[in-house]
């Protein structure tokens, strides 16, 4: 950061040179999917709400179970429950892979593209599935 | 705290090694827990999901959670999702927020809103499968 004059004390974070950051890079499945890894995450983090409504209104009987179940079934609801569906099982699936790089295995060039791809294809395949599964039961 | 402009160590790196959380590898270890736990428990928590899809009268919802399995993992499921949400989230507002009176209001947020979700889910589901 040549020109930038920065007195003693004063934000040292300017005075750090900065590691080349998400905007040099090309887009790659493996970082896309690091990406969404945190973005469902946090999803599903919010999610709880609607999961504690639903348990709470069931607790509670009556005319606020009849509330949420209308939600649910509504064309917003099950917009969410889609969007909680794949958010869980996105985040799930990643775990897995986690959990695999704990153990030590999946590191090299081949695997890291399989273990990519294959969060992705088995997250949308088993929302699909179970999405389908719910309408038809 | 003074901070010597010579030092080549970051702020991050005087708080004692143990990160921006204060914290060293027990989250770490939280979180592979967790994990492991919550492989076989979101299989379940899905299977209860799937079984009270559609079901608009309260009483065949309470027929459900009357089973043990249901409660008994739905309150597994709950409670590592608590913990697994929490030191997840921790992660994130560890790496965007950056004020650190911010940063600590988010933390005491997140605690509190993962504790307030596990204890109303679980006074739910209680109610749910034993009243």
């Amino acid at each position: 950061m040549a020109g930038v004059e920065v007195k003693q004390g004063q934000n040292i974070e300017l005075r750090r040179p900065l590691s080349p950051h998400l905007s040099v890079y090309r887009p790659m499945l493996t970082m896309m999917m690091s990406i969404a890894h945190r973005i469902t995450g946090g999803v599903l983090y919010v999610g709880t709400l609607f999961l504690v409504w639903y348990l709470l209104a069931a607790a509670t009987g009556g005319a606020a179970f009849a509330v949420a179940a209308w939600f649910f079934g509504s064309f917003l609801g099950q917009l969410i429950l889609f969007g909680f569906t794949f958010a869980l099982l996105h985040h799930f699936f990643g775990g897995i892979r986690h959990l695999i790089w704990d153990a030590g295995y999946g590191f090299d060039k081949e695997w890291r593209e399989y273990l990519a791809a294959g969060t992705l294809a088995a997250s949308v395949a088993t929302t699909l599935i179970i999405f389908i599964a719910a309408h038809l039961g | 705290m003074t901070h010597d402009p010579s030092s080549i160590r970051s702020p991050a790196g005087r708080v004692g090694f143990l990160g921006a959380a204060k914290s060293g590898t027990g989250d770490l270890w939280l979180m592979r827990v967790t994990t492991a736990a919550l492989v076989p428990l979101a299989i379940a928590f899905i299977w209860i999901v799937l079984r009270l899809v559609g079901k608009s009268n309260v009483a065949d919802v309470r027929a459900e959670f009357s089973h043990p399995c249901t409660a008994i993992f739905l309150l597994l499921f709950i409670l590592a999702s608590i913990v697994h949400m929490r030191v997840g989230m921790q992660s994130i507002l560890d790496d965007y927020i950056h004020a650190p009176r911010a940063k600590e209001w988010a933390m005491i947020g997140n605690t509190l809103f993962s504790i307030g979700f596990g204890v109303a889910a679980i006074f739910a589901v209680l109610k749910l499968s034993l009243f």
